[in-house]
């Protein structure tokens, strides 16, 4: 079994794309798309990585990794945050959160697993299967 | 040299008059007061200039501005026009000087005086050069009303809901289809999965055409009108708009000016965007069609009559575009309005769900609002179908009007209006219209004057 990852994105159809990019690269995915309970699915389910949307219903991904930081379980998780947002003070909003890396939409697959291979890394940790 | 013409290059219009000439009375300078009053009492230069013992020309000199006068020869002018000395030079110089200041206080950093009014006090330069004073008092006047209008544009672009949430709709839509795409271009993808992603990809791309669509109608009928307001006739849309295009004081027995006053005086806006005229226009016919047709018994009539805009007329003796305007206020979300003048440009709109006002300019060419504008009295009506996802069908009635004021001797002035109503089942065959050629799907459309940015319907 791969790497766990959560994928925490609300767009039907977006979500069933990366579930499939990544599905066939090897992780294991677990998708959530409230805002609200998101973190504690990803307490739940320790992943190598976070996929984390901005704009969620019930709470913003800004929330959710401010969240995530604040738990010392959690705080080392590599979190890509993906958003439609590009501004600059989104940018610097995660940064000041604590993102690891952050992406703006549309993307390409290729980049979206270049990225989260190299947050991620290949060593075994949390999330490792 | 250069520099001067760079400037001109990036003017946007053509910069206010300087105060002499455009401001109010105690904006404007002393020679303009002496040429403006002289020329008020049918005196010729020459002769008041041989009264008070000057030449002609330092008089044509003094009157336009290139003289600063003061003392003796003030009073003697004073007296030759018949007014008194403090009518000629109150405030205004002032003005100027006080302009020019602020104009100086722009150019420096924020907060400290520039450096060049502190060496050159502006006094000196609106005394040797008045005419040039003045023009850098309008420069600088323009300058901080484009400045403003930068800013309300780009706040709106930075902050408006509607924009960001359409472009978050967009930019989601494209990259559910980029995903989709790149992993569809995979040829050893098991059937079942490029069926689900070929499904992804339609209704991502009818999605996108939507927000699309949405996001160009949005942007070309501004649909909030609460927004920002970029010429006195959108601040007048503005102002009729926060009260829902009704008008409840001047709906009151014995409801009059004084109410009206009150309406205008409590919207600055309405003021500082110079449609205070235009406003006080629109309510007083306002108060004119709520005075012919109270509502109470206007309801009463409509019920009787048929719902005929031409009966209602005759029963309350008033014009068709009067009884098209009362249905319109009190009709409220039902009922959209919109008037042009003789050259097709909208002047006022009251919009209806599902047909669309552009904001600036004219609206669709087969609107029966221009058909009206060619045969005036002649009440035109006709059902619509305005284009859509789920097209919608309105009964548009529209009358134009010659405007009084109109004399023997010059073109008849129009202005047409146009009542817009929404209309469920019926069997009548709508004529197919839009909002505007630019967000209009319909490529065969004969009116159309130009190219539409959006594709026609999606599949």
């Amino acid at each position: 079994m791969g790497r766990r990852i959560v994928v925490v994105e609300d767009e039907p159809n977006i979500i069933e794309a990366i579930s499939f990019i990544l599905g066939r690269a090897g992780w294991s995915v677990t998708t959530h798309a409230n805002g609200e309970t998101a973190v504690a699915a990803i307490r739940r389910a320790v992943p190598a990585a976070v996929l984390l949307d901005v704009m969620l219903p019930g709470r913003s991904g800004f929330d959710i990794l401010r969240d995530l930081r604040a738990d010392p379980a959690l705080a080392a998780v590599p979190v890509l945050m993906l958003t439609a947002r590009g501004q600059k003070k989104d940018r610097e909003l995660a940064e000041g959160l604590g993102v690891t890396r952050f992406m703006t939409k549309p993307f390409s697959n290729a980049e979206l697993l270049a990225t989260l291979n190299e947050i991620a890394g290949d060593s075994a940790g949390p999330g490792a299967g | 040299m250069q520099k001067h013409t760079r400037n001109r290059r990036f003017s946007l219009s053509p910069p206010a008059p300087p105060p002499a000439a455009s401001g109010g009375p105690q904006a404007r300078l002393t020679g303009s007061r002496i040429r403006e009053r002289r020329l008020a009492r049918g005196t010729r230069q020459a002769d008041l200039a041989k009264t008070v013992g000057i030449s002609p020309a330092y008089l044509n000199l003094i009157e336009h501005n290139r003289r600063r006068i003061g003392g003796k020869l003030v009073v003697d002018l004073a007296r030759a026009l018949g007014v008194e000395p403090a009518q000629l030079t109150e405030g205004a110089e002032d003005a100027l000087v006080t302009a020019l200041r602020e104009a100086g206080a722009r150019a420096g950093p924020p907060g400290q005086t520039s450096p060049v009014s502190e060496r050159e006090p502006p006094e000196d330069f609106a005394t040797r050069f008045p005419g040039w004073a003045g023009l850098v008092a309008g420069q600088a006047r323009r300058i901080g009303e484009l400045e403003r209008l930068v800013e309300t544009l780009t706040d709106r672009l930075a902050h408006d809901p509607h924009l960001a949430a359409a472009l978050h709709e967009v930019l989601s839509a494209v990259t559910a289809i980029r995903s989709a795409a790149a992993i569809l271009s995979d040829p050893d993808i098991d059937a079942e999965w490029r069926a689900r992603f070929l499904r992804s990809v339609r209704e991502e791309s009818r999605r996108l055409s939507e927000s699309a669509e949405g996001l160009v109608t949005w942007l070309d009928t501004g649909a909030d009108f609460a927004e920002t307001a970029l010429s006195p006739v959108d601040q007048l849309g503005v102002f009729a708009a926060r009260s829902g295009y009704r008008f409840d004081p001047l709906e009151r027995p014995g409801a009059g000016h004084r109410e009206i006053e009150t309406l205008v005086s409590a919207d600055p806006a309405l003021i500082e965007a110079g449609a205070g005229e235009l406003a006080h226009a629109l309510l007083a016919r306002y108060l004119a069609d709520a005075r012919a047709m109270p509502a109470e018994a206007f309801a009463a009539s409509r019920a009787a009559a048929g719902d005929d805009p031409a009966r209602l007329a005759a029963a309350f003796g008033v014009g068709v575009d009067a009884v098209l305007r009362r249905i319109a206020a009190l009709g409220g979300d039902g009922a959209g309005l919109v008037t042009c003048d003789g050259a097709g440009v909208l002047t006022l709109r009251k919009p209806v769900e599902g047909f669309a006002l552009p904001r600036f300019g004219a609206g669709c060419p087969l609107w029966p609002l221009y058909q009206a504008l060619s045969r005036p009295a002649q009440p035109v009506s006709c059902l619509v179908e305005m284009p859509g996802r789920v097209p919608r069908r309105f009964r548009a009635r529209a009358v134009a009007q010659v405007m009084p004021g109109t004399g023997f001797a010059t073109p008849p002035a129009l202005e047409a209006t146009m009542l817009i109503e929404p209309v469920e089942d019926t069997p009548e065959p709508a004529i197919p219209m839009g909002s505007a050629c630019r967000v209009c799907p319909r490529d065969a459309c004969p009116a159309r004057r130009e190219p539409s940015i959006l594709s026609a319907e999606a599949g």
